[in-house]
């Protein structure tokens, strides 16, 4: 399905037979469900890394107001410079990721589901919407699936129209009811008042086939891979100045070093991880972890080789997040804008010491005020390049402006 | 705007409104598939939106300002939006940039004269394993060279050429 060959290394979705995970979940209670996920330590997928058994049990002990229903979200905005795992899940696993909806709705008591998919992604249409109208056709949603009375649900596809921001799980609520991708305060969170204020389980599209997996083979099976604390194999999308760019599949724990390796980047200078929001490990920390005990991350790895002007690479961060932020909370709204404008300066050869640790003062206000996680991570592409690379920043001349 | 026209634009409206529903959360999705028909959301249609769905002009029109993919001045028939987003940029989108700007004779931002195409920098793509990428419309293209951008202006004028329909600018 997928027209672009993106998948670099054979992944373990290859081998779970779709409909075995949903069909193990209607064998078990919902508490023993939850119960599975939990065991198995599976955090979520989407970059926060929140365990998902937990997310559940709280989704499952809320509720619901009268004449309302929970909600099953996944989360398919994919908006982090860098990741386009979910574009590759979506294409060639969808019923996986539909399953795995499909099981945390049994699992918390939910009718309704939506996929929210990013408006870049809109030509994936077609072929979701078919997906979900032969799943209904063979009784994998609707009502009473698989003949278990009293289980009905169904998953509709939104879009959203190209705000990074509304990946943020309230912002994505808030678009899904008709406003502005602006994030709401939390708490309440959305387990507990999320879409039309009823209790919302929003999961990332990764997270949700890893679901489907686990319930199929097993929690002890997916516990086995990865590190004590970061349990299970991981989706990387990785792209930048390496000989193989695209989706691979490694267990959390990797090193970077290693996982440069296999990706034909072993040449590199720097390595970002986690994207715009993530940050840039030099050369010399290769040897650290890709785990959310080290540096955890939604999957984006990009490549920067021997060549390449880190700051130049700053600015091309910070002017995405002064386009994306949504301009709610003045310490990001303004905070993005005055980075942008000191990354100038720097270009310029006109940024005094002081004023540059004035810039990292700021930096840090920005991760401690930001209203949500875009503000309070904007900084850190930043901050890690001018940790690492000072070198490189100060006292440019024009010969080196780009 | 002919009053025909609006009695157009006005039923294609209500008749969104009948298939998503008259409820807030429906906001997004009418006026997302009003921009597809419309290539932008008029002042008239954010009226007539806000009507049906018994909001205020101002939250339709709070809306339509946030979203990247929603517009409220008139767009080409064919909207270019080349990634500028880093894996893009290591891959030289900066070329393909220049030579869209050649090709169309427009600058990012603008439309051109005839209403066909419109340029624009979009945030990542999500194809960042093989940039530059670039979406026309829904199509996406990806590792475009400055030689391909030709190409692609040509396959849209193409169409357009053969049953586009006159662009309405309600
Ligand atoms: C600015 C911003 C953008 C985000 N974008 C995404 C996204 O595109 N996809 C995603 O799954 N999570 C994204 N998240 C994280 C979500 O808020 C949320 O934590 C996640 O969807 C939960 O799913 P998970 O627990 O399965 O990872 C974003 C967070 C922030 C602050
Ligand atoms: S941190 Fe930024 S994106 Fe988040 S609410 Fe504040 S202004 Fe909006
Ligand atoms: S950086 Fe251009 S598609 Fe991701």
């Amino acid at each position: 399905m997928n027209p672009i060959n993106s998948k670099k290394t054979p992944l373990t979705f290859d081998t779970i037979e779709p409909g075995t995970g949903l069909a193990a979940a209607l064998t078990k209670s919902r508490a023993d469900i939850i119960g599975e996920v939990a065991a198995s330590n599976l955090r979520g997928r989407g970059g926060a890394g929140f365990p998902t058994g937990t997310k559940w049990n709280l989704a499952a002990a809320a509720r619901v107001g009268e004449g309302h229903s929970k909600y099953v979200v996944c989360n398919a905005d994919e908006g982090e410079p860098g990741t386009f795992k979910d574009r590759v899940l979506l294409l060639d696993y969808a019923d996986l990721v539909f399953e795995g909806m499909t099981i945390a709705a049994r699992a918390i008591g939910a009718t309704k589901g939506i996929l929210y998919l990013r408006g870049e992604y809109v030509y994936m249409r077609p072929h979701l919407d078919g997906v979900l109208e032969r799943r209904r056709q063979a009784g994998l949603l609707g009502a009473a699936i698989l003949g278990t009375a009293g289980f009905d649900f169904d998953i509709e596809i939104r879009m959203g129209a190209g705000a990074y921001v509304c990946g943020e799980e309230t912002a994505l609520i808030e678009s899904l009811e008709g406003h502005r991708g602006e994030p709401r305060n939390r708490p309440p969170f959305p387990v507990d008042t999320g879409f039309l204020g009823q209790p919302t389980v929003v999961n990332n599209v990764e997270t949700l086939a890893s679901v489907a997996a686990i319930l199929s083979k097993g929690a002890a099976w997916f516990k086995a891979i990865g590190t004590e604390r970061s349990a299970g194999f991981k989706l990387f999308s990785v792209s930048g100045d390496c000989t193989d760019p695209g989706v691979y599949e490694f267990p959390l724990g990797i090193t970077i070093a290693a996982l440069l390796a296999k990706v034909g980047g072993s040449n590199a200078k720097a390595v970002q991880i986690g994207g715009a929001s993530g940050q840039c490990v030099p050369a010399s920390q290769f040897g650290r972890t890709i785990a959310f005990e080290d540096i955890a991350t939604g999957g984006s790895i990009i490549v920067f080789g021997q060549g390449r002007d880190m700051l130049h690479v700053a600015k091309n961060f910070m002017e995405f997040f002064v386009e994306e932020s949504c301009g709610q909370c003045t310490p990001c709204r303004a905070g993005n804008a005055r980075l942008l404008d000191g990354i100038e300066r720097l270009e310029r050869g006109e940024c005094s010491t002081t004023y540059l640790s004035e810039l990292l003062a700021l930096c840090e206000t920005m991760q401690l005020a930001s209203k949500c996680g875009l503000g309070q991570s904007s900084p850190n592409a930043f901050v890690s390049i001018v940790t690492h690379f000072q070198d490189e920043l100060l006292g440019r001349t024009a010969a080196q402006a780009h | 705007m002919l009053v025909s026209q609006q009695q157009k634009l006005q039923d294609d409206i209500r008749s969104l409104v009948g298939t998503h529903g008259r409820t807030r959360a429906a906001l997004m999705p009418v006026l997302q598939d009003l921009q597809r028909k419309y290539s932008s959301v008029s002042d008239f249609a954010m009226q007539v939106v806000a009507d049906e769905l018994g909001i205020h002009p101002a939250e339709v029109y709070g809306v339509v300002s946030f979203y990247a993919f929603l517009h409220h001045e008139p767009r080409g028939r064919f909207q270019v939006r080349l990634c500028q987003t880093i894996s893009c940029d290591l891959a030289s989108k900066a070329r393909v940039a220049r030579q869209l700007e050649n090709e169309l004779g427009i600058a990012f931002g603008q439309t051109t004269p005839d209403g066909r195409f419109s340029l624009e920098w979009a945030s990542c793509l999500g194809m960042c394993d093989q940039g530059p990428a670039l979406l026309v419309n829904d199509r996406v293209y990806t590792r475009v060279s400055p030689e391909q951008v030709h190409q692609i202006i040509e396959d849209c004028r193409r169409v357009f050429g053969a049953h586009a329909v006159q662009q309405v600018h309600a």
